[in-house]
């Protein structure tokens, strides 16, 4: 048996109310790419974590080409040949490139040298990287790549990728595992961490799935099927979302014409001349990589930033542009937060404190004071409906799990019985369960009459819930088109900005759909 | 005195009087290029002038005495260190718990010297060129303090630019979740950051009590500290913007004093309020451009961190 | 790392209610430690600085009239920290507050009424108010870092009533030494309690403490005010204006603060001099934080803060003790709970001793 390039037995990691790696072995072959998979929270991150360093394990050995070895700090990974692309890139905005990947290598101080080396590396890999351009210009797709040369310019024997799809367009992941392979093709290993089935299928040799901070299976992810996987990676089949028959969509709710918006943040995306309606019971899906203008109008919609003119966007026929979020509230509008702990709760307030943030309006407040009473029996009437799993209405929100205080935040704006609900990345960073939960709700939603609108940069999720999808790309808006009808492939090319001709095309026939 | 001359003597005055400013705020800008804000500047300056002062009583040499107030200036900022990057206290609190500490211990330690008359540092005399009109006060007459902040000033500036511990400085400032990731030691650096600005906090307030006055009174920086941080904003975080406002206060606040020299007549008291509400005013007027602060400023300043692990 | 500190799942309940308490603890050991340092016997230092002030009916009354304009200052702060809007001026809204109400007792000289103290303390009030305002418009209007700017206007204020005391408002009949004439009878603080000096500020204050405790603990607009400081991105998220937030807390804060300066200048003073507080404005703050930003701890903390103050007085009086040594433990004080918070959101654990924590 050949010696395993990386190979870890028995690690064991404790925090504070969780055992996050327990009793984990795993081992990585060179020229082998390996999937680390499990959903989120199944430790994965944690276990990365310990062999680059950042962490140490609490027990358990760790051997390198054989030879056990103690990972004291990233500098140590480093040495040893470890290096690691991080899911939340390492970057520094005001910095160029070359500072940047400068700043992630050990005892280099020539800036010119350094570019010089980029641009070779650069070719070699196919890598299109510009060394002398701020960070905060790049786009994502460009930042990982950034991310990638920093830690290839270390002559990495083990590379580790941390969930690195989740902010690629179809074609650049294309384009990603194409470098991939030609890494593995060098002799170097790959340890590729996602909670993509189809990837994982399509990119790794071998596979060792986490489920609850322990290793449920290792496995050959071409020699099983997608329901096997998921079977090891969540203990059962993955729920499946139910979609009835839906009736015909109403009238519209939301018509947006003509919306361009300047970014209040100057690294941020500016929108340009977006127009699309959304009518009562039907999903609208908006699909994009992150960086294309999603934070701006989600800012738009929600009534943080408001509009040049007051009838660029209007619910049911009132135009509400210039409009406060609270103003908004009131006439139907309701919108999930992308941030869920920071934007859509306050992490130190109770669960019924939470509710004053959006649904004060519902009777919680008489005179300008607080019905305590009344806020905790909202709380709970939201943690009961929506089988949120938490002790009681007075938890602090930051005790929550993830998925759980999401499912409470759409709880809450559900019941607020709006007319248009707004959702901004619901699923991102939420376990399964509660993944397919919030979907379902999304659906019944729908089903009831209230317009939704979903941004996401899953596909998949899109084509699950909605009726319509459409991309966002540079600040604009690719034509609408109805699930059935959406291709992968195209949708893919829009979300690189590949829609400007088809766009005019859409809109003379979109003049007839009304 | 002819109008050459005034406004040479008033310059070469707004330079004296910015260089406290100069050595305060560059040491409070590399602080907070690290991403820590030490609103204790003022407590710092106040104990750099009272140890500065009284280990140059005590010994009869003022070298002695910067180096006293350095390291008074260093065990203040170390008890901030200790405070917000040990034990992860708000940094804006601590700060002023620094000032409100300094003003009283400073008090307090100094009140046996209040009016004990020192030897302070003397004029230099530059390559000779002392003598020369004009030029010769403006450039090669002042003393060795002033000097030495425009070295400083010119050593901060290449560092922050041109080193890569300089490089990591700004990283840290910027990302220090991100520094920390790469595995480079944000919490050391931002020590040392700190302690940088506590030994220039405690030059500049030697230089307020051995140089400028020379002499101990209670509340002597009468909240220069605070317009050192006002500078720091006002300059976008530029070393060589920092100077350029420090002097201009200085000049200021000779102007308030020399009014009555010049023939207004307007109560002292008044004209003593000139360099607080220009402040205010260059601070609205540079703070209004939320973009560029946005840009500028270190994006973590005034943010804990903790190596959430 | 020897010491590591790890996060609490939950904020610690218990330690919310013992970190003040555990600082005071420690700043009377560094009392202790500092008076032995000093070659006094800190029994008897002790003794001097906590209760001899209030071992008479007249030292109890000081006690109350001392945590007066403390209290109402810092019931004011609180609401601005509790937003995280960074009040640093009230000293020089206090001082602007007896400007304006003085001015009041001054233009009415000799002529007082029953109308003449209602009508200074409500201009105090707007004074502070006023004061305050400049603060908040640049900082909604201008982006101004309301630390620097409020600061920067409380030197303007002090210099401004030197100038007035000096110059225009200076006693015609006070030997020259720079200060106004004495305020009518009318125009000053009823007393409460003869023998002491206990007047109705007392009342004001406790008024106050009603009126903020409403509102931090019930109203709506204090729970905006709590999501504007400890989350900002979710107050914008729910529409909570931060503009709103800064206004309020300095007009709140200022306004209290200017009242605290009309009560102190009508209640003990009796006119206008150069310095009118000794640092009230300052000592606040460091009383909003001990009191952890709630209206009944602040109360608790400004009598605490009170004692400090009359025990260097104390001190000076009879072991001649420089009165700066107030100052020294007013900082300590602030330090050791600002370095006690830690533990309510963390637990400190010492590597080495396995399942040791604090």
């Amino acid at each position: 048996m050949p010696t395993p390039r990386l190979e870890l037995t028995g690690i064991v990691k404790r925090y504070p109310g969780v055992l996050a790696n327990d009793r984990v072995d795993l081992a990585v072959m060179p020229g082998e790419i390996h999937a680390l998979l499990g959903e989120n929270g199944a430790g994965k991150s944690t276990l990365v974590k310990i062999i680059y360093g950042v962490v140490q394990a609490d027990e358990g050995d760790i051997r390198w080409d054989g030879r056990p070895v103690r990972i004291a700090d990233p500098h140590a990974a480093r040495k040893l040949g470890i290096g690691m692309v991080f899911q939340h890139f390492n970057l520094f905005e005001t910095l160029t490139v070359a500072e940047n990947i400068l700043l992630g290598l050990d005892g280099r101080s020539d800036l010119k040298a350094l570019s010089a080396e980029i641009a070779e590396v650069a070719e070699r890999y196919g890598l299109a990287v510009n060394p002398h351009r701020h960070v905060h210009a790049l786009s994502v797709g460009e930042r990982q790549r950034v991310e990638i040369m920093r830690c290839l310019l270390q002559d990495p024997r083990l590379i580790i990728m941390d969930e690195p799809t989740s902010v690629l367009t179809p074609q650049e992941a294309d384009g990603l595992f194409v470098t991939l392979r030609r890494l593995a093709g060098e002799g170097r290993s790959v340890l590729y961490i996602s909670h993509k089935l189809e990837e994982i299928q399509a990119l790794c040799d071998t596979a060792t799935v986490l489920r609850g901070g322990r290793v449920s299976g290792h496995c050959v992810p071409r020699e099983e099927t997608p329901a096997s996987l998921a079977r090891m990676m969540i203990g059962h089949e993955l729920p499946h979302v139910a979609r009835h028959r839906r009736r015909e969509p109403g009238r519209p709710v939301l018509a947006v014409e003509g919306l361009s918006v300047p970014a209040p943040d100057p690294h941020g995306t500016d929108l340009k001349d977006i127009s699309f309606t959304v009518r009562e019971g039907e999903v609208l899906g908006i699909a994009g990589v992150a960086g294309n203008g999603q934070r701006t109008l989600l800012g738009a919609l929600n009534g943080e930033t408001a509009a040049p003119a007051p009838g660029m966007i209007a619910v049911d026929g009132v135009a509400v542009g210039r409009l406060s979020a609270g103003r908004r509230r009131a006439l139907g509008l309701a919108h999930v937060p992308e941030e869920r702990l920071s934007r859509g709760a306050v992490p130190a307030m109770s669960l019924a404190r939470n509710t004053l943030l959006t649904a004060h309006g519902k009777g919680l407040v008489r005179h300008g004071l607080i019905d305590f009473a009344r806020t905790r029996a909202f709380a709970q009437g939201i943690i009961e409906r929506f089988r949120v799993a938490a002790p009681g209405p007075e938890t602090e929100a930051r005790g929550l799990s993830g998925g759980n205080l999401q499912k409470f935040i759409v709880g809450r704006e559900i019941s607020l019985e709006p007319r248009l609900l707004v959702l901004g990345y619901p699923t991102w960073g939420v376990d399964v369960g509660a993944a397919a939960a919030i979907r379902q709700e999304i659906i019944d939603l729908a089903e009831k009459g209230t317009a939704v609108i979903v941004l996401s940069e899953d596909l998949d999720e899109l084509f699950e819930v909605c009726d319509r999808i459409a991309v966002i790309a540079g600040g604009r808006l690719s034509p609408l088109r109805a699930v059935g009808e959406a291709g992968v492939e195209e949708l893919g090319q829009w979300m690189s900005g590949g829609f400007a001709g088809a766009a005019r095309k859409a809109d003379a026939e979109a003049g007839h759909a009304g | 005195m002819d109008g050459i001359d005034q406004a040479v003597t008033i310059l070469a005055g707004a330079i004296r009087a910015g260089t406290p400013l100069v050595f305060a705020a560059l040491g409070e800008l590399v602080a907070e290029r690290s991403g820590v804000l030490n609103l204790g500047v003022e407590g710092m300056m106040l104990m750099g002038a009272v140890t500065g002062f009284i280990a140059t009583a005590v010994t009869g040499d003022p070298l002695v005495g910067i180096a006293a107030a350095i390291l008074a200036g260093m065990a203040m900022a170390l008890v901030f260190a200790a405070l917000t990057l040990g034990l992860l206290a708000n940094q804006v609190a601590t700060g002023l718990a620094l000032t409100i500490f300094g003003v009283g211990l400073s008090a307090f330690v100094g009140q046996d010297y209040v009016g004990t008359p020192i030897a302070g540092l003397k004029a230099l005399d530059l390559f000779g060129l002392a003598g020369l009109p004009v030029v010769g006060p403006l450039l090669f007459g002042h003393d060795l303090m002033v000097y030495l902040s425009l070295a400083l000033l010119a050593a901060v500036a290449w560092f922050l630019t041109r080193t890569r511990a300089g490089l990591v400085l700004r990283a840290v400032g910027e990302n220090p979740d991100g520094a920390h990731a790469i595995g480079h030691p944000v919490l050391r650096i931002r020590l040392l950051a700190v302690l940088f600005g506590g030994a220039c906090a405690g030059v500049a307030g030697a230089y307020l009590s051995l140089v400028y006055t020379p002499q101990w009174a209670e509340n002597m920086t009468a909240g220069r500290g605070w317009i050192a941080l006002a500078l720091v904003v006002f300059a976008t975080w530029r070393p060589v913007r920092v100077a350029l406002g420090a002097y201009l206060f200085g000049g200021i606040t000779i102007l308030g004093l020399h009014v009555q020299a010049l023939g207004f007549d307007v109560s002292s008291q008044l004209m003593a309020t000139l360099p607080y509400i220009a402040t205010v005013v260059v601070l609205a007027l540079i703070s209004r451009d939320a973009t560029r602060i946005r840009l500028n400023a270190p994006a973590a300043l005034g943010r804990p961190f903790h190596p959430a692990a | 790392m020897l010491v590591r500190l790890e996060p609490r799942l939950e904020t610690s309940r218990a330690m919310r209610l013992a970190s003040p308490l555990i600082a005071a603890g420690l700043t009377v050991l560094a009392a202790v430690i500092l008076f032995s340092a000093l070659g006094r016997d800190p029994a008897s230092a002790l003794y001097v600085f906590f209760v001899r002030p209030l071992s008479s009916a007249y030292g109890l009354g000081e006690w109350a009239i001392k945590a007066t304009p403390l209290a109402l200052c810092a019931l004011g702060l609180t609401i601005g920290f509790r937003g995280n809007v960074w009040n640093i001026g009230a000293e020089g809204q206090l001082t602007m507050g007896a400007i304006c109400g003085g001015g009041v007792a001054l233009a009415v000289h000799g002529e007082a009424g029953w109308w003449t103290l209602p009508l200074m303390l409500a201009a105090g009030a707007l004074g502070g108010m006023a004061w305050g305002a400049i603060p908040a418009l640049l900082r909604t209007r201008f982006n101004a870092n309301e630390i620097l700017t409020s600061l920067m206007l409380g030197y303007v204020a002090l210099h401004l009533l030197g100038y007035l005391v000096h110059g225009p408002w200076r006693s015609p009949e006070g030997f020259n030494f720079p200060e106004t004439r004495l305020f009518d009878e009318a125009a000053l603080m009823p007393v409460l309690l003869s023998g002491t000096r206990l007047h109705a500020g007392v009342i004001l204050a406790l008024v106050a403490f009603a009126a903020v405790w409403l509102f931090t603990a019930r109203s709506f607009r204090g729970f905006k005010v709590d999501v504007a400081g400890q989350a900002p991105a979710a107050a914008a998220y729910a529409g909570f204006a931060r503009s709103g937030v800064v206004w309020l807390s300095f007009l709140v804060s200022g306004g209290l603060a200017g009242l605290a300066g009309i009560v102190e200048v009508t209640g003990t003073i009796g006119q206008l001099q150069p310095v009118i507080s000794p640092g009230y404005g300052f000592a606040a703050i460091i009383v909003a934080f001990l009191g952890r930003l709630h209206p009944v701890g602040v109360v608790i903390a400004s009598l605490l803060m009170s004692l400090v103050y009359l025990g260097g007085e104390s001190l000076q009086i009879n072991q001649n003790l420089p009165l700066a040594v107030t100052g020294v433990f007013q900082g300590l004080l602030l330090f050791f709970v600002l370095g006690t918070d830690v533990l309510v959101r963390y637990r400190i654990r010492i590597a080495g001793l396995a399942g040791e924590e604090a």
